[in-house]
């Protein structure tokens, strides 16, 4: 039997009125790795920014090492070994990988920074989990995917005994969520307990021992992870039968719509391909393998040395995004919080934002005809805000997910590029997204791109697939020909070259 | 509960026109303490001691709100007064063609400011700290170092007319702070500058030209220190080159009492409004009381502070309330 760390008791946090957390208890074992699992607004981020003492619980205990505490302190939880990885990154860009795995406790000789023992620290620990790296990288010159690496080696070196990790493989790719679990894995045999919070359910069934699942605020239950479904899960996470599936096409593809031929960059090499009629087409690749790279050269956002683009026939010259969504053609971007919603306007502002063309009456945008395309989007997309002048940062992920898609489809473009359309949402959002799309190809004649690092969903979701490999196109996959390992034999170079 | 209700209630009233208190606060103060001070011929000399520093404010609160700044703004009110005076003196141009000549060449070194700024990627504090100097640098080159003076009464009118009771630069800003209002509420470059300011990515992949919309605020701001200039220049009936020296620091401290953010994306002109009232009617209700302007000086710096200060102190207040 293992010890208990960690324990919460009858913890609860009220915010004026919303029971955030509510009467919930869990306890965590030395050594574990316990998923916690709900829809956003379940609790989870709560219940850790309690336990790192971000926050102070309205009533409850929190017993460490058999000690009882009302409260925690951000500069105790970290000194006692209370560690977290959050999905936004808390780096310095302008210091090196080896620095800011040691920030705040650099290594010194006399009054100045040994820097070339911490490089040679940093190798090490990088060697041992096989990331090619160099430590004396400027962080800022790193992808997203590398960063979240570098962040969770800074945790590990730290020493922690409980590792909080809030949707770390969020930006990682298969390969490099690997990664993550051999270092996971590494942790455990040091008896360090991890707290794992995700939105991929394969996930939590590969690397997790026990599951602990909650919803609006409340301990759900906790199981061991052999002894419960995908189902039963989804079921305890929603209330509710709720089943991770795809819709299924009701409509037959048809011509082609749109062409692309020669596409080439500083990033991207002879990009060609076709997208049809109400066809969603499935994106795979690596992060890195310059998929995000070709829609931005599709949308006018970045520079396109050459290629050519043809529209329903008609050869369109895109110099900017503001020309791409003027003749049709919009994009769902794939970092929502830097490219996607503007936290500081109102669901309204964001929801028209791109489309506010259609609200004017001479040189003045009308009100009526503005909230009316708010109105509409709303309610098409089920987006749930008490109403439509509350600012976005105030909703959930989700939501402020929609609020994007909401901006994009109110421009009416034909063609629809959706950027890693549901990272970092919860199923029943995911699931609304899914519908959604199927429904813009089915029902409206839409085409759509989408690139996805999630398997199921680029295999669930797709009529065809394009993989991509350093900047090129590498092989084409029709239905019935999917599956993780043919997309995964293309992107890592089996297949194709 | 229901006395917790009231309070946040009253937070958020705070929170969102709390500096409409401190303005009340003021006069509330000031009338008690001078018997004068609310009198109508007052009011309109507050309004008419704010007017040159409201005109450019309307100008700063676009550029401030894409999340940028215009020091140049005090040097081109020395410029265009000086620029307008020689044209009027030396070449016996018409007035109203000097001024309007006059708020070209501030829309020209906006535009400048917007080309460094979003063409060459210089940071906008470090381009139109440039420009204030270059461009006071100009006012000297063209007068000498020496005032200009002599105008008709055409011209002057214009700084020193009523329209009735109302003081013409009075009317002038209060025309600018309507363009403002209307341009940054109704209409489409409106919303694309909050855009630009809270997220210039996402604004860019949203389809805002970006670059146009910077260009647009700088310009703006140039046109409305051109203006500003002239306006000066026929108050004064002397065209000093060195003329609006410091309005920037006037002009940011009333757009940042008035709520626009530093860091861009929010901001309203109506509050700018309120923001520059404050300090007219501080450095009037002070003058009033014979109270030495170097302790106004020190009293205006710390209430600078106090006032975004306490403006923070609510929004954290209402923050730690929408958590969750």
């Amino acid at each position: 039997m293992q010890d208990t760390i960690l324990e919460v008791k009858h913890l609860s946090k009220y915010y004026a009125g919303v029971k955030a957390l509510n009467d919930v208890s869990i306890s965590f074992k030395k050594g574990e790795v316990h998923a916690l699992a709900g829809e956003n607004g379940a609790g989870k981020s709560t219940l850790i920014k309690v336990l790192t003492g971000a926050i102070e619980p309205t009533a409850g205990e929190i017993i460490i090492d058999g000690k009882s505490h009302q409260k925690l302190d951000p500069i105790w939880s970290l000194e006692n070994g209370i560690a977290a990885i959050y999905q936004e990154f808390n780096l310095v860009p302008y210091l090196s990988v080896a620095e800011n795995i040691y920030f705040g406790k650099e290594i010194s000789k006399s009054a100045f920074v040994d820097k070339k023992t911490m490089n040679a620290e940093v190798q090490k620990s990088l060697d041992e989990i096989g990331i090619s790296i160099k430590p004396s990288t400027l962080v800022a010159e790193l992808g997203v995917a590398y960063q979240q690496i570098v962040e969770i080696v800074k945790a590990v070196t730290s020493k922690s005994r409980i590792l909080i990790m809030d949707e770390p493989t969020a930006p990682l790719t298969k390969t490099e969520t690997q990664v993550l679990y051999k270092i996971i894995e590494k942790l455990k045999k040091d008896n360090v307990t991890i707290i794992f919070i995700s939105h991929r359910m394969e996930e939590m069934f590969e690397i997790c021992d026990r599951v602990t699942v909650m919803r609006d605020g409340q301990y759900v239950t906790t199981k061991d992870i052999k002894d419960i479904t995908r189902k039963d899960l989804i079921a305890y996470m929603v209330g509710r039968e709720l089943g991770e599936d795809y819709p299924e096409r009701t409509k037959p593809v048809g011509e082609t719509v749109m062409k692309i031929k020669g596409y080439s960059n500083n990033k991207i090499n002879n990009i060609s391909f076709e997208l049809h009629k109400g066809e969603i087409l499935g994106f795979g690749g690596l992060v890195g393998a310059g998929r995000t790279e070709v829609m931005q050269a599709i949308f006018g956002a970045d520079r396109l040395e050459s290629g050519e683009i043809t529209l329903n026939g008609k050869e369109l010259k895109i110099k900017d995004p503001g020309s791409a969504l003027d003749q049709g053609i919009g994009l769902i971007p794939e970092d929502r919080k830097n490219q996607g919603v503007l936290l500081g306007l109102s669901v309204k502002e964001n929801v028209s934002f791109s489309s506010l063309k259609q609200a004017m009456i001479g040189p003045f945008v009308d009100r009526k005809k503005d909230t009316a395309i708010a109105d509409e989007y709303c309610k098409k997309l089920r987006i749930k805000t008490p109403n439509i002048n509350q600012l976005v940062k105030n909703l959930s992920g989700g939501n402020q997910q929609k609020v994007v898609l909401a901006k994009m489809l109110a421009t009416q473009c034909d063609v629809l590029i959706f950027d890693e359309p549901t990272r970092g949402i919860d199923v029943g959002a995911k699931q609304e997204i899914y519908t959604l799309m199927r429904r813009l190809v089915d029902e409206e004649g839409k085409s759509i791109i989408m690139v996805s690092s999630e398997m199921p969903e680029l295999i669930g979701m797709s009529d065809r697939i394009l993989v991509m490999r350093f900047g090129r196109i590498v092989g084409e996959l029709k239905k019935g020909e999917f599956s993780q390992e043919s997309i995964l034999e293309y992107a890592s170079g089996l297949l194709g070259g | 509960m229901s006395s917790k209700v009231n309070s946040k209630k009253v937070k958020n009233i705070l929170g969102s026109y709390g500096i409409i208190f401190v303005l009340i606060a003021l006069v509330v103060i000031f009338s008690i303490l001078s018997s004068r001070f609310l009198m109508a011929d007052n009011i309109f000399n507050i309004l008419r001691q704010v007017s040159i520093v409201g005109i450019i404010s309307v100008g700063m609160t676009f550029v401030m709100i894409t999340g940028g700044i215009d020091l140049s703004c005090g040097s081109i009110v020395g410029a265009t007064g000086v620029g307008a005076a020689l044209l009027m003196t030396e070449y016996n141009m018409n007035p109203v063609l000097a001024c309007v000549l006059m708020c070209i060449f501030g829309i020209i070194i906006g535009i400048a400011n917007g080309y460094f700024i979003s063409y060459l990627n210089v940071p906008p504090f470090i381009a139109t700290l440039g420009m204030m100097t270059s461009v006071r640098g100009i006012a000297y080159i063209v007068t000498g170092g020496l005032p200009v003076f002599g105008f008709n009464r055409d011209f002057t009118v214009l700084g020193q007319g009523y329209l009735s009771i109302i003081p013409i630069p009075v009317l002038i800003m209060i025309a600018a702070f309507a363009f403002g209002f209307i341009f940054l509420t109704k209409t489409r470059a409106g919303r694309h500058i909050y855009g630009v300011g809270g997220n210039e990515e996402a604004s860019r992949l949203s389809g805002v030209h970006v670059k146009r919309i910077k260009f647009l605020v700088y310009a703006v701001a140039g046109f409305m220190s051109g203006l500003a200039g002239v306006v000066l220049l026929a108050r004064v009936n002397s065209g000093q080159p060195n003329a609006g020296e410091g309005y920037e620091m006037d002009v940011i401290t009333g757009v940042v009492l008035g709520g626009v953010s530093m860091s861009g994306g929010q901001g309203r002109i109506v509050m700018v409004i309120i923001g520059v009232m404050i300090m007219g009617v501080l450095t009037n209700g002070m003058t009033m009381l014979s109270i030495n302007e170097y302790i106004q000086q020190f009293v205006k710096g710390m209430v600078l502070i106090a006032a975004v200060a306490f403006d923070s102190f609510i929004k954290t207040q209402r923050a730690k309330q929408v958590v969750g």
